[in-house]
Protein backbone atom coordinates (compact mmCIF):
# COMPACT_ATOMS: atom_id res chain seq x y z
CA UNK A 1 0.00 0.00 0.00
CA UNK A 2 1.10 3.87 -0.81
CA UNK A 3 -0.39 6.40 0.88
CA UNK A 4 0.16 10.37 0.45
CA UNK A 5 -0.46 12.66 2.67
CA UNK A 6 -0.88 16.77 1.66
CA UNK A 7 -0.36 19.68 4.11
CA UNK A 8 -0.45 23.10 3.75
CA UNK A 9 1.94 25.49 6.39
CA UNK A 10 0.00 28.64 7.43
CA UNK A 11 0.28 31.39 9.89
CA UNK A 12 -0.27 31.32 13.26
CA UNK A 13 -4.02 32.60 12.98
CA UNK A 14 -3.70 34.92 15.72
CA UNK A 15 -1.62 37.03 14.55
CA UNK A 16 -2.04 40.70 13.03
CA UNK A 17 -2.21 40.27 8.98
CA UNK A 18 -0.61 43.28 6.82
CA UNK A 19 -0.69 43.47 2.82
CA UNK A 20 2.04 42.52 0.82
CA UNK A 21 3.82 45.44 -1.43
CA UNK A 22 1.37 43.73 -4.42
CA UNK A 23 -1.98 43.94 -1.95
CA UNK A 24 -2.68 40.70 -2.89
CA UNK A 25 -1.93 38.84 -0.21
CA UNK A 26 -0.55 38.90 3.53
CA UNK A 27 3.31 40.45 4.46
CA UNK A 28 4.92 36.97 5.83
CA UNK A 29 7.27 39.10 7.72
CA UNK A 30 6.73 38.69 11.39
CA UNK A 31 4.78 35.73 11.10
CA UNK A 32 5.05 32.44 13.06
CA UNK A 33 3.64 29.63 11.29
CA UNK A 34 2.45 26.07 11.75
CA UNK A 35 1.17 22.89 10.19
CA UNK A 36 -2.63 23.82 8.69
CA UNK A 37 -4.97 22.64 11.71
CA UNK A 38 -7.06 20.04 8.86
CA UNK A 39 -3.73 18.61 7.85
CA UNK A 40 -2.58 17.60 10.92
CA UNK A 41 -6.01 15.32 11.39
CA UNK A 42 -5.35 13.79 7.50
CA UNK A 43 -1.43 13.30 8.97
CA UNK A 44 -2.66 11.67 11.97
CA UNK A 45 -5.15 8.97 10.27
CA UNK A 46 -2.55 8.57 7.83
CA UNK A 47 -0.08 7.46 10.47
CA UNK A 48 -2.98 5.23 12.11
CA UNK A 49 -3.53 3.39 9.12
CA UNK A 50 0.32 3.62 8.32
CA UNK A 51 0.46 1.25 11.93
CA UNK A 52 -2.26 -0.79 11.10
CA UNK A 53 -1.28 -1.87 8.00
CA UNK A 54 2.57 -2.35 9.55
CA UNK A 55 5.41 -3.56 6.91
CA UNK A 56 4.58 -3.19 3.17
CA UNK A 57 3.37 0.49 3.64
CA UNK A 58 4.71 3.59 2.57
CA UNK A 59 3.35 6.87 3.66
CA UNK A 60 4.79 9.78 2.02
CA UNK A 61 4.04 13.38 3.54
CA UNK A 62 3.85 16.22 0.31
CA UNK A 63 4.11 19.71 1.25
CA UNK A 64 4.43 22.54 -1.66
CA UNK A 65 5.99 25.99 -0.48
CA UNK A 66 9.30 28.04 0.28
CA UNK A 67 11.83 26.49 2.29
CA UNK A 68 10.02 26.87 5.68
CA UNK A 69 7.20 24.69 5.06
CA UNK A 70 10.17 21.86 5.82
CA UNK A 71 9.64 23.01 9.64
CA UNK A 72 6.16 21.50 8.73
CA UNK A 73 7.04 18.14 7.12
CA UNK A 74 9.66 17.63 9.71
CA UNK A 75 6.66 17.15 12.28
CA UNK A 76 5.00 15.11 9.74
CA UNK A 77 7.95 12.98 9.35
CA UNK A 78 8.39 12.95 13.54
CA UNK A 79 4.27 11.79 13.96
CA UNK A 80 5.05 8.75 11.56
CA UNK A 81 5.36 9.24 7.98
CA UNK A 82 7.75 7.23 5.98
CA UNK A 83 9.04 10.08 3.81
CA UNK A 84 8.67 13.30 2.25
CA UNK A 85 8.55 15.33 -0.94
CA UNK A 86 8.86 19.18 -0.66
CA UNK A 87 7.50 20.79 -3.87
CA UNK A 88 9.57 24.08 -3.89
CA UNK A 89 7.68 26.93 -4.32
CA UNK A 90 8.57 30.20 -2.88
CA UNK A 91 6.05 31.76 -5.27
CA UNK A 92 2.97 28.70 -3.77
CA UNK A 93 1.05 31.65 -2.67
CA UNK A 94 -0.29 33.36 -5.62
CA UNK A 95 -0.99 30.06 -7.12
CA UNK A 96 -4.54 29.11 -7.47
CA UNK A 97 -6.16 26.33 -5.92
CA UNK A 98 -6.28 24.79 -9.62
CA UNK A 99 -2.19 25.08 -10.23
CA UNK A 100 -1.83 24.02 -6.32
CA UNK A 101 -3.84 21.05 -7.15
CA UNK A 102 -2.63 20.18 -10.65
CA UNK A 103 1.25 20.16 -8.78
CA UNK A 104 -0.01 17.52 -6.38
CA UNK A 105 -1.69 15.57 -9.95
CA UNK A 106 1.44 15.65 -11.80
CA UNK A 107 3.51 14.20 -8.45
CA UNK A 108 1.19 11.83 -8.09
CA UNK A 109 0.10 10.71 -11.10
CA UNK A 110 2.88 7.70 -12.13
CA UNK A 111 3.28 6.73 -8.60
CA UNK A 112 0.29 4.30 -7.79
CA UNK A 113 -1.03 6.00 -4.32
CA UNK A 114 -4.39 4.04 -2.80
CA UNK A 115 -5.42 6.39 -0.84
CA UNK A 116 -4.57 10.38 -0.31
CA UNK A 117 -5.36 12.25 3.10
CA UNK A 118 -5.97 16.41 2.57
CA UNK A 119 -7.46 18.71 5.08
CA UNK A 120 -10.77 19.73 4.06
CA UNK A 121 -9.60 23.42 3.90
CA UNK A 122 -6.48 25.41 4.10
CA UNK A 123 -7.11 28.06 7.33
CA UNK A 124 -5.33 30.92 5.35
CA UNK A 125 -6.50 30.40 2.05
CA UNK A 126 -9.85 28.08 2.65
CA UNK A 127 -11.08 27.15 -0.49
CA UNK A 128 -11.72 23.75 0.48
CA UNK A 129 -11.03 22.85 -3.46
CA UNK A 130 -7.17 20.89 -3.62
CA UNK A 131 -7.99 17.73 -2.19
CA UNK A 132 -11.46 17.46 -4.55
CA UNK A 133 -9.73 18.48 -7.65
CA UNK A 134 -6.61 16.40 -6.86
CA UNK A 135 -9.22 13.31 -7.33
CA UNK A 136 -11.05 14.66 -10.28
CA UNK A 137 -7.73 15.19 -11.96
CA UNK A 138 -6.25 11.77 -11.12
CA UNK A 139 -10.00 9.72 -11.38
CA UNK A 140 -9.73 9.14 -7.99
CA UNK A 141 -13.18 7.90 -5.78
CA UNK A 142 -13.37 10.95 -3.31
CA UNK A 143 -15.36 12.10 -0.10
CA UNK A 144 -15.35 15.31 2.04
CA UNK A 145 -15.12 16.26 5.12
CA UNK A 146 -14.79 13.18 7.05
CA UNK A 147 -15.11 12.70 10.61
CA UNK A 148 -14.46 9.03 10.90
CA UNK A 149 -12.52 6.54 8.50
CA UNK A 150 -12.15 3.10 8.45
CA UNK A 151 -10.19 0.94 5.93
CA UNK A 152 -10.49 -3.04 5.35
CA UNK A 153 -8.90 -5.04 2.13
CA UNK A 154 -9.48 -2.00 -0.74
CA UNK A 155 -12.85 -0.14 0.66
CA UNK A 156 -12.82 2.34 3.13
CA UNK A 157 -15.99 3.24 5.12
CA UNK A 158 -15.99 6.77 6.27
CA UNK A 159 -18.76 9.27 7.67
CA UNK A 160 -19.23 12.60 6.47
CA UNK A 161 -20.30 15.23 8.34
CA UNK A 162 -23.55 17.10 7.38
CA UNK A 163 -25.13 20.71 8.12
CA UNK A 164 -26.84 20.29 12.07
CA UNK A 165 -24.83 17.44 13.23
CA UNK A 166 -26.45 14.87 10.39
CA UNK A 167 -23.89 12.40 9.14
CA UNK A 168 -23.73 10.36 6.03
CA UNK A 169 -21.73 7.27 5.99
CA UNK A 170 -20.29 5.86 2.97
CA UNK A 171 -18.23 3.30 1.22
CA UNK A 172 -15.52 3.91 -1.33
CA UNK A 173 -12.82 1.81 -3.35
CA UNK A 174 -9.57 2.87 -3.48
CA UNK A 175 -7.87 4.08 -5.24
CA UNK A 176 -9.18 7.15 -3.52
CA UNK A 177 -8.89 10.31 -1.77
CA UNK A 178 -10.60 11.58 1.65
CA UNK A 179 -10.54 15.14 2.87
CA UNK A 180 -10.18 15.23 6.67
CA UNK A 181 -12.54 17.55 9.13
CA UNK A 182 -12.07 18.49 12.43
CA UNK A 183 -12.32 16.03 15.27
CA UNK A 184 -11.50 13.44 13.08
CA UNK A 185 -9.07 11.99 15.61
CA UNK A 186 -6.84 13.64 18.11
CA UNK A 187 -3.55 14.90 16.59
CA UNK A 188 -0.25 13.02 18.18
CA UNK A 189 2.45 15.39 19.76
CA UNK A 190 5.90 13.97 18.49
CA UNK A 191 7.91 12.18 20.94
CA UNK A 192 11.66 13.16 21.10
CA UNK A 193 12.76 9.73 19.71
CA UNK A 194 10.36 9.98 17.10
CA UNK A 195 11.40 13.81 16.27
CA UNK A 196 15.50 12.42 16.58
CA UNK A 197 14.43 9.45 13.68
CA UNK A 198 13.09 11.60 11.99
CA UNK A 199 16.02 13.49 11.19
CA UNK A 200 17.04 10.83 9.06
CA UNK A 201 13.91 10.28 6.75
CA UNK A 202 14.73 11.14 3.88
CA UNK A 203 12.81 14.99 2.04
CA UNK A 204 13.26 14.74 -1.64
CA UNK A 205 12.95 17.82 -2.85
CA UNK A 206 11.72 19.11 -6.21
CA UNK A 207 11.49 22.21 -7.88
CA UNK A 208 8.00 23.49 -8.85
CA UNK A 209 8.75 24.19 -12.18
CA UNK A 210 9.31 20.68 -13.09
CA UNK A 211 5.67 19.84 -11.89
CA UNK A 212 3.62 22.84 -13.21
CA UNK A 213 1.80 23.14 -16.77
CA UNK A 214 -1.00 24.57 -15.96
CA UNK A 215 -2.31 28.54 -15.79
CA UNK A 216 -4.25 29.89 -12.93
CA UNK A 217 -7.81 29.92 -13.42
CA UNK A 218 -8.81 32.58 -11.02
CA UNK A 219 -6.64 35.63 -9.64
CA UNK A 220 -6.89 37.55 -6.39
CA UNK A 221 -6.93 41.20 -7.26
CA UNK A 222 -6.66 42.74 -3.52
CA UNK A 223 -6.26 41.16 0.16
CA UNK A 224 -7.48 43.53 2.41
CA UNK A 225 -9.41 43.56 6.13
CA UNK A 226 -12.85 43.72 6.29
CA UNK A 227 -15.51 46.95 6.22
CA UNK A 228 -15.45 47.53 10.05
CA UNK A 229 -19.33 47.49 10.25
CA UNK A 230 -18.80 50.17 13.79
CA UNK A 231 -21.52 49.58 16.44
CA UNK A 232 -19.46 47.38 18.57
CA UNK A 233 -17.74 49.11 22.16
CA UNK A 234 -14.27 48.06 22.16
CA UNK A 235 -12.49 48.04 26.02
CA UNK A 236 -9.05 47.68 26.90
CA UNK A 237 -7.07 48.25 29.87
CA UNK A 238 -7.03 47.53 33.27
CA UNK A 239 -8.71 44.66 34.20
CA UNK A 240 -10.74 45.91 37.50
CA UNK A 241 -11.76 48.98 35.43
CA UNK A 242 -12.92 46.73 32.62
CA UNK A 243 -14.86 45.04 34.86
CA UNK A 244 -16.49 48.32 36.16
CA UNK A 245 -17.09 49.88 32.79
CA UNK A 246 -18.83 46.16 31.95
CA UNK A 247 -20.86 45.21 34.62
CA UNK A 248 -22.68 49.02 34.13
CA UNK A 249 -22.59 48.34 30.32
CA UNK A 250 -24.25 45.18 30.86
CA UNK A 251 -27.16 47.11 33.61
CA UNK A 252 -27.69 49.86 30.60
CA UNK A 253 -28.19 47.72 28.06
CA UNK A 254 -29.46 44.65 28.77
CA UNK A 255 -32.28 42.95 31.16
CA UNK A 256 -29.75 40.27 32.79
CA UNK A 257 -28.20 42.35 35.54
CA UNK A 258 -29.78 44.83 37.72
CA UNK B 1 -25.62 36.86 -17.82
CA UNK B 2 -27.35 33.48 -16.29
CA UNK B 3 -26.40 31.64 -14.00
CA UNK B 4 -27.21 28.27 -13.44
CA UNK B 5 -28.16 27.26 -9.32
CA UNK B 6 -27.64 24.18 -7.97
CA UNK B 7 -30.01 23.56 -5.14
CA UNK B 8 -30.41 21.29 -2.32
CA UNK B 9 -32.65 18.51 -1.07
CA UNK B 10 -32.53 15.94 1.44
CA UNK B 11 -33.35 12.81 3.43
CA UNK B 12 -36.51 13.55 1.60
CA UNK B 13 -36.57 17.44 1.85
CA UNK B 14 -36.17 20.52 -0.31
CA UNK B 15 -33.93 22.36 2.23
CA UNK B 16 -34.91 26.21 2.95
CA UNK B 17 -31.24 27.51 1.95
CA UNK B 18 -31.75 26.67 -1.60
CA UNK B 19 -33.44 29.92 -1.78
CA UNK B 20 -30.49 31.94 -0.70
CA UNK B 21 -29.34 30.96 -4.34
CA UNK B 22 -31.96 32.71 -5.58
CA UNK B 23 -31.40 35.97 -3.32
CA UNK B 24 -27.82 35.81 -4.67
CA UNK B 25 -28.95 35.26 -8.59
CA UNK B 26 -31.26 38.06 -7.74
CA UNK B 27 -28.60 40.46 -6.52
CA UNK B 28 -26.46 39.44 -9.28
CA UNK B 29 -29.36 40.56 -11.74
CA UNK B 30 -28.88 37.45 -13.61
CA UNK B 31 -31.22 35.58 -15.23
CA UNK B 32 -31.53 32.07 -13.38
CA UNK B 33 -32.23 28.31 -14.19
CA UNK B 34 -32.16 25.86 -10.65
CA UNK B 35 -31.28 22.69 -10.74
CA UNK B 36 -32.05 19.85 -7.81
CA UNK B 37 -31.60 16.06 -6.93
CA UNK B 38 -35.17 16.44 -5.38
CA UNK B 39 -38.52 14.99 -6.22
CA UNK B 40 -41.12 16.16 -8.27
CA UNK B 41 -43.63 15.83 -5.50
CA UNK B 42 -41.80 18.96 -3.34
CA UNK B 43 -41.34 21.59 -6.41
CA UNK B 44 -39.63 24.72 -4.63
CA UNK B 45 -41.74 28.18 -4.79
CA UNK B 46 -39.90 29.28 -8.37
CA UNK B 47 -41.00 30.57 -11.88
CA UNK B 48 -37.88 29.73 -13.76
CA UNK B 49 -36.58 26.70 -15.25
CA UNK B 50 -36.23 23.81 -12.70
CA UNK B 51 -33.89 20.95 -14.23
CA UNK B 52 -35.25 17.92 -11.97
CA UNK B 53 -33.68 14.56 -10.99
CA UNK B 54 -35.70 12.31 -8.51
CA UNK B 55 -33.05 11.50 -6.03
CA UNK B 56 -35.21 8.46 -5.25
CA UNK B 57 -33.62 6.81 -8.95
CA UNK B 58 -29.97 8.99 -8.17
CA UNK B 59 -29.13 8.86 -4.80
CA UNK B 60 -29.61 11.75 -2.54
CA UNK B 61 -25.97 11.54 -1.91
CA UNK B 62 -23.51 10.34 -4.90
CA UNK B 63 -21.19 12.85 -5.95
CA UNK B 64 -20.36 10.73 -9.36
CA UNK B 65 -23.95 10.95 -10.18
CA UNK B 66 -24.56 14.04 -9.19
CA UNK B 67 -21.36 15.42 -11.32
CA UNK B 68 -22.52 14.41 -14.58
CA UNK B 69 -26.90 15.91 -13.70
CA UNK B 70 -24.95 19.32 -13.43
CA UNK B 71 -22.71 18.56 -16.65
CA UNK B 72 -25.81 17.60 -19.03
CA UNK B 73 -27.82 20.84 -17.64
CA UNK B 74 -24.65 23.13 -18.03
CA UNK B 75 -24.34 21.97 -21.78
CA UNK B 76 -28.62 22.31 -22.24
CA UNK B 77 -28.08 26.12 -20.03
CA UNK B 78 -24.25 27.38 -21.44
CA UNK B 79 -24.48 29.24 -18.26
CA UNK B 80 -21.72 31.83 -17.18
CA UNK B 81 -21.99 31.03 -13.38
CA UNK B 82 -22.84 27.77 -12.10
CA UNK B 83 -23.86 28.47 -8.40
CA UNK B 84 -23.63 26.37 -5.14
CA UNK B 85 -24.17 27.01 -1.54
CA UNK B 86 -20.62 26.75 0.31
CA UNK B 87 -22.27 23.77 1.90
CA UNK B 88 -21.06 19.70 2.63
CA UNK B 89 -23.31 19.35 -0.38
CA UNK B 90 -21.74 22.57 -2.15
CA UNK B 91 -17.86 22.09 -1.44
CA UNK B 92 -18.21 18.25 -2.11
CA UNK B 93 -19.64 19.10 -5.71
CA UNK B 94 -18.42 21.94 -7.00
CA UNK B 95 -14.75 21.19 -7.69
CA UNK B 96 -15.92 18.27 -9.49
CA UNK B 97 -17.64 20.27 -11.60
CA UNK B 98 -15.12 22.74 -12.17
CA UNK B 99 -13.02 20.46 -13.11
CA UNK B 100 -14.52 18.53 -15.39
CA UNK B 101 -15.15 21.82 -17.37
CA UNK B 102 -11.82 23.33 -16.54
CA UNK B 103 -13.79 26.24 -14.92
CA UNK B 104 -11.99 28.72 -12.21
CA UNK B 105 -13.99 28.33 -8.57
CA UNK B 106 -14.11 30.75 -5.99
CA UNK B 107 -15.19 29.46 -2.50
CA UNK B 108 -17.44 31.02 0.05
CA UNK B 109 -18.19 34.61 -1.48
CA UNK B 110 -19.72 36.45 0.88
CA UNK B 111 -20.28 39.95 -2.14
CA UNK B 112 -19.80 41.07 -5.47
CA UNK B 113 -18.63 43.82 -7.69
CA UNK B 114 -17.61 44.53 -11.19
CA UNK B 115 -17.24 41.12 -11.74
CA UNK B 116 -15.00 40.48 -8.95
CA UNK B 117 -16.16 38.45 -5.89
CA UNK B 118 -15.55 39.00 -2.40
CA UNK B 119 -13.89 36.16 0.27
CA UNK B 120 -13.15 35.76 3.76
CA UNK B 121 -9.51 34.45 4.23
CA UNK B 122 -7.71 34.08 7.49
CA UNK B 123 -9.99 32.71 9.60
CA UNK B 124 -12.46 35.28 8.38
CA UNK B 125 -9.76 37.81 9.62
CA UNK B 126 -9.30 39.45 6.29
CA UNK B 127 -10.88 39.36 2.82
CA UNK B 128 -9.85 38.87 -0.96
CA UNK B 129 -10.92 39.81 -4.50
CA UNK B 130 -10.87 37.10 -7.03
CA UNK B 131 -11.88 37.36 -10.60
CA UNK B 132 -12.03 34.75 -13.11
CA UNK B 133 -9.87 34.00 -15.92
CA UNK B 134 -12.49 31.22 -17.32
CA UNK B 135 -15.53 32.06 -19.21
CA UNK B 136 -17.72 29.90 -17.28
CA UNK B 137 -17.02 30.00 -13.27
CA UNK B 138 -18.15 28.36 -10.49
CA UNK B 139 -19.50 29.84 -7.36
CA UNK B 140 -20.00 28.84 -3.96
CA UNK B 141 -21.51 31.44 -1.73
CA UNK B 142 -21.31 31.44 1.94
CA UNK B 143 -24.57 30.44 4.15
CA UNK B 144 -26.45 33.58 5.39
CA UNK B 145 -24.49 35.74 3.04
CA UNK B 146 -27.40 36.86 0.97
CA UNK B 147 -31.21 36.81 1.75
CA UNK B 148 -33.42 34.05 0.93
CA UNK B 149 -35.85 34.47 -1.68
CA UNK B 150 -38.77 32.81 -2.32
CA UNK B 151 -40.64 34.41 -5.08
CA UNK B 152 -42.94 32.04 -5.27
CA UNK B 153 -44.68 30.42 -8.46
CA UNK B 154 -44.48 27.22 -10.41
CA UNK B 155 -41.54 26.30 -12.07
CA UNK B 156 -41.03 24.66 -15.48
CA UNK B 157 -40.31 21.34 -14.97
CA UNK B 158 -37.22 19.77 -17.16
CA UNK B 159 -36.39 16.19 -16.63
CA UNK B 160 -32.60 15.03 -16.04
CA UNK B 161 -31.40 11.83 -16.21
CA UNK B 162 -27.88 9.82 -16.30
CA UNK B 163 -26.17 7.14 -15.88
CA UNK B 164 -22.82 6.58 -14.13
CA UNK B 165 -21.18 3.78 -12.25
CA UNK B 166 -19.87 5.39 -8.97
CA UNK B 167 -16.70 3.99 -6.83
CA UNK B 168 -18.76 5.51 -3.98
CA UNK B 169 -21.95 4.18 -2.03
CA UNK B 170 -24.51 5.82 -0.03
CA UNK B 171 -24.81 3.95 3.00
CA UNK B 172 -27.08 6.00 4.75
CA UNK B 173 -28.19 9.15 7.28
CA UNK B 174 -27.21 9.49 10.86
CA UNK B 175 -29.50 11.56 12.64
CA UNK B 176 -27.59 14.31 15.30
CA UNK B 177 -26.64 13.16 18.67
CA UNK B 178 -29.40 13.87 20.73
CA UNK B 179 -28.54 16.69 22.98
CA UNK B 180 -29.67 16.60 26.82
CA UNK B 181 -29.39 20.70 26.73
CA UNK B 182 -31.38 22.52 25.34
CA UNK B 183 -29.32 25.86 24.14
CA UNK B 184 -32.07 27.30 22.49
CA UNK B 185 -33.97 28.37 24.82
CA UNK B 186 -31.64 29.93 27.33
CA UNK B 187 -31.75 33.21 28.17
CA UNK B 188 -27.98 33.78 29.24
CA UNK B 189 -25.24 31.44 27.35
CA UNK B 190 -21.58 31.92 27.91
CA UNK B 191 -19.50 30.00 25.93
CA UNK B 192 -15.79 28.64 26.22
CA UNK B 193 -13.34 28.48 23.33
CA UNK B 194 -10.42 27.28 22.60
CA UNK B 195 -8.97 30.85 24.03
CA UNK B 196 -9.55 29.20 27.43
CA UNK B 197 -6.08 27.14 27.00
CA UNK B 198 -6.68 23.81 28.92
CA UNK B 199 -9.91 22.13 30.09
CA UNK B 200 -8.94 23.26 33.72
CA UNK B 201 -10.02 25.69 32.88
CA UNK B 202 -13.87 24.86 31.68
CA UNK B 203 -15.00 26.05 35.40
CA UNK B 204 -13.75 29.26 35.46
CA UNK B 205 -16.39 30.11 32.65
CA UNK B 206 -18.97 27.87 34.11
CA UNK B 207 -18.79 29.66 37.39
CA UNK B 208 -19.33 33.24 35.09
CA UNK B 209 -22.54 31.48 33.39
CA UNK B 210 -23.64 30.07 37.36
CA UNK B 211 -23.36 33.71 38.55
CA UNK B 212 -25.32 34.82 35.67
CA UNK B 213 -27.87 32.05 36.05
CA UNK B 214 -26.98 30.90 32.59
CA UNK B 215 -26.03 27.52 30.76
CA UNK B 216 -22.52 27.02 29.75
CA UNK B 217 -21.99 27.26 25.76
CA UNK B 218 -18.48 26.15 23.91
CA UNK B 219 -16.63 26.63 19.98
CA UNK B 220 -15.87 23.55 18.24
CA UNK B 221 -12.61 22.59 19.24
CA UNK B 222 -13.32 22.55 23.06
CA UNK B 223 -15.48 20.04 22.10
CA UNK B 224 -13.84 18.26 19.95
CA UNK B 225 -10.89 18.32 22.63
CA UNK B 226 -13.54 16.69 25.03
CA UNK B 227 -13.51 19.17 27.15
CA UNK B 228 -17.04 19.93 27.05
CA UNK B 229 -19.68 17.88 26.13
CA UNK B 230 -20.94 18.07 22.19
CA UNK B 231 -24.82 18.82 23.54
CA UNK B 232 -23.35 22.45 24.77
CA UNK B 233 -21.77 22.81 21.38
CA UNK B 234 -23.33 26.46 19.24
CA UNK B 235 -22.76 26.52 15.39
CA UNK B 236 -23.72 24.95 12.12
CA UNK B 237 -22.56 21.16 13.42
CA UNK B 238 -24.28 22.31 16.89
CA UNK B 239 -27.06 24.21 18.12
CA UNK B 240 -28.28 27.84 16.70
CA UNK B 241 -28.93 30.24 20.06
CA UNK B 242 -30.21 33.29 20.37
CA UNK B 243 -30.18 34.05 24.09
CA UNK B 244 -30.64 38.04 25.50
CA UNK B 245 -26.80 38.08 26.58
CA UNK B 246 -24.10 35.56 24.57
CA UNK B 247 -20.77 36.30 26.49
CA UNK B 248 -17.88 34.46 24.19
CA UNK B 249 -14.99 33.59 25.94
CA UNK B 250 -11.99 32.97 23.81
CA UNK B 251 -13.82 32.28 20.76
CA UNK B 252 -12.45 34.16 17.55
CA UNK B 253 -15.25 34.51 15.61
CA UNK B 254 -15.49 31.53 12.89
CA UNK B 255 -18.45 31.65 10.46
CA UNK B 256 -19.60 28.56 11.44
CA UNK B 257 -19.66 29.91 15.19
CA UNK B 258 -21.23 32.86 14.21
CA UNK B 259 -23.78 31.57 12.56
CA UNK B 260 -25.17 29.21 15.41
CA UNK B 261 -25.39 32.86 17.60
CA UNK B 262 -25.05 36.19 16.17
CA UNK B 263 -29.21 36.59 16.16
CA UNK B 264 -27.91 37.16 20.26
CA UNK B 265 -29.86 39.97 22.12
CA UNK B 266 -26.44 41.30 23.16
CA UNK B 267 -23.17 39.78 22.39
CA UNK B 268 -19.94 40.38 25.08
CA UNK B 269 -17.01 38.68 23.57
CA UNK B 270 -13.98 38.83 25.82
CA UNK B 271 -10.39 38.24 23.35
CA UNK B 272 -7.09 38.95 23.85
CA UNK B 273 -6.83 40.11 19.92
CA UNK B 274 -8.07 42.79 18.93
CA UNK B 275 -8.44 42.35 15.38
CA UNK B 276 -10.78 38.65 15.95
CA UNK B 277 -13.31 38.60 13.65
CA UNK B 278 -15.94 38.09 16.99
CA UNK B 279 -15.30 41.48 17.03
CA UNK B 280 -17.95 42.45 13.91
CA UNK B 281 -20.60 41.31 15.76
CA UNK B 282 -20.15 41.80 19.45
CA UNK B 283 -21.60 44.39 21.14
CA UNK B 284 -18.90 44.81 23.43
CA UNK B 285 -15.25 43.67 22.93
CA UNK B 286 -13.06 43.49 25.80
CA UNK B 287 -9.27 43.07 24.97
CA UNK B 288 -7.87 41.04 28.05
CA UNK B 289 -6.77 37.59 28.98
CA UNK B 290 -10.06 35.55 29.48
CA UNK B 291 -8.63 33.80 32.54
CA UNK B 292 -8.31 37.09 34.32
CA UNK B 293 -11.00 38.89 33.18
CA UNK B 294 -13.39 36.02 33.65
CA UNK B 295 -12.81 35.69 37.07
CA UNK B 296 -12.95 39.10 38.11
CA UNK B 297 -16.04 40.10 36.46
CA UNK B 298 -17.30 36.49 38.26
CA UNK B 299 -16.12 37.47 41.77
CA UNK B 300 -17.99 40.92 41.16
CA UNK B 301 -21.34 39.66 39.46
CA UNK B 302 -21.70 37.04 42.70
CA UNK B 303 -20.85 39.78 45.49
C1 LIG C 1 -17.89 22.32 8.27
C2 LIG C 1 -17.47 22.99 9.52
C3 LIG C 1 -18.37 23.06 10.57
C4 LIG C 1 -18.01 23.71 11.76
N1 LIG C 1 -18.93 23.80 12.78
C5 LIG C 1 -18.62 24.52 13.88
C6 LIG C 1 -19.58 24.72 14.94
O1 LIG C 1 -20.71 24.23 14.90
N2 LIG C 1 -19.22 25.47 16.00
C7 LIG C 1 -17.98 26.04 16.11
O2 LIG C 1 -17.71 26.72 17.13
N3 LIG C 1 -17.04 25.86 15.15
C8 LIG C 1 -17.34 25.11 14.05
N4 LIG C 1 -16.38 24.91 13.09
C9 LIG C 1 -14.99 25.34 13.37
C10 LIG C 1 -14.75 26.80 13.11
O3 LIG C 1 -14.37 26.98 11.77
C11 LIG C 1 -13.58 27.29 14.00
O4 LIG C 1 -12.46 26.45 13.80
C12 LIG C 1 -13.93 27.30 15.49
O5 LIG C 1 -15.18 27.95 15.71
C13 LIG C 1 -12.85 28.02 16.27
O6 LIG C 1 -13.10 27.91 17.65
P1 LIG C 1 -12.47 28.95 18.69
O7 LIG C 1 -12.91 30.32 18.32
O8 LIG C 1 -12.78 28.46 20.05
O9 LIG C 1 -10.90 28.74 18.46
P2 LIG C 1 -9.83 29.64 17.70
O10 LIG C 1 -10.28 30.00 16.35
O11 LIG C 1 -8.54 28.95 17.87
O12 LIG C 1 -9.83 31.00 18.53
C14 LIG C 1 -9.35 31.15 19.82
C15 LIG C 1 -9.48 32.62 20.18
O13 LIG C 1 -9.10 32.80 21.54
C16 LIG C 1 -8.30 33.96 21.64
N5 LIG C 1 -7.42 33.76 22.81
C17 LIG C 1 -6.36 32.91 22.92
N6 LIG C 1 -5.85 32.97 24.15
C18 LIG C 1 -6.60 33.87 24.83
C19 LIG C 1 -6.57 34.38 26.17
N7 LIG C 1 -5.68 33.95 27.06
N8 LIG C 1 -7.48 35.30 26.53
C20 LIG C 1 -8.41 35.76 25.63
N9 LIG C 1 -8.49 35.31 24.38
C21 LIG C 1 -7.60 34.37 23.97
C22 LIG C 1 -7.56 34.06 20.33
O14 LIG C 1 -7.19 35.42 20.07
C23 LIG C 1 -8.60 33.53 19.34
O15 LIG C 1 -9.37 34.59 18.80
C24 LIG C 1 -16.70 24.26 11.90
C25 LIG C 1 -15.81 24.18 10.84
C26 LIG C 1 -16.17 23.55 9.66
C27 LIG C 1 -15.20 23.49 8.52
N1 LIG D 1 0.66 24.36 -0.65
C1 LIG D 1 0.11 23.15 -0.37
N2 LIG D 1 0.89 22.06 -0.22
C2 LIG D 1 0.36 20.85 0.06
N3 LIG D 1 -0.96 20.64 0.25
C3 LIG D 1 -1.79 21.70 0.13
C4 LIG D 1 -1.32 23.01 -0.19
N4 LIG D 1 -2.38 23.85 -0.25
C5 LIG D 1 -3.48 23.11 0.03
N5 LIG D 1 -3.13 21.81 0.26
C6 LIG D 1 -4.02 20.69 0.65
O1 LIG D 1 -5.35 20.96 0.22
C7 LIG D 1 -6.24 21.08 1.31
C8 LIG D 1 -7.33 22.08 0.99
O2 LIG D 1 -6.78 23.37 0.78
P1 LIG D 1 -7.60 24.60 0.18
O3 LIG D 1 -8.22 24.16 -1.09
O4 LIG D 1 -6.59 25.69 0.02
O5 LIG D 1 -8.63 24.98 1.21
C9 LIG D 1 -5.34 21.42 2.50
O6 LIG D 1 -5.93 21.04 3.72
C10 LIG D 1 -4.10 20.59 2.17
O7 LIG D 1 -4.27 19.23 2.53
Amino acid sequence: MKLLVCIKQVPDLESRFKPDAAGVWYNETDLAFRMNEYDEYAVEQAVQLREKLGDGCELTVLSIGPDRVVEAIKKALAMGCDNAAHIQDSAASSKDPWQIASIISAYAKDKGFDIIFTGMQSQDRGSAQVGVTVAEQLGLACTTTITSFDYDNGTITAKRELEGGIKAAVKLKTPALVTCQLGLNIPRYPTLPNIMKAKKKEITAIAVADLLKEAALSTTTSFHPPAKKGGGIVLEGDVADLVEKVIAILKDKTAVLR
Amino acid sequence: MKTLLIGEYRDGKLLESTYELLGFADQLGAESALLLVGSESQLPAYSGTLYIADAATCGEYNPDLHKQLVLNAVQQENPDYIVFLHSSYGWDLAPRVAASLKAAQISEIIAFADGSFEVGCCNAKMRRSVKPNSSTTVLTVQAGAFPALQAGGTPTVRKLTADVTSPLEFLGYEPAEKKDVDLGKAEIIVSAGRGIGKKDNVPVILALAKALGGELGASRPVVDAGWVEHSHQVGTTGQTVSPKLYVACGISGAIQHLAGMKKSDFILAINKDKDAPIGEIADVLVVADVMQFVPALTAKIAA
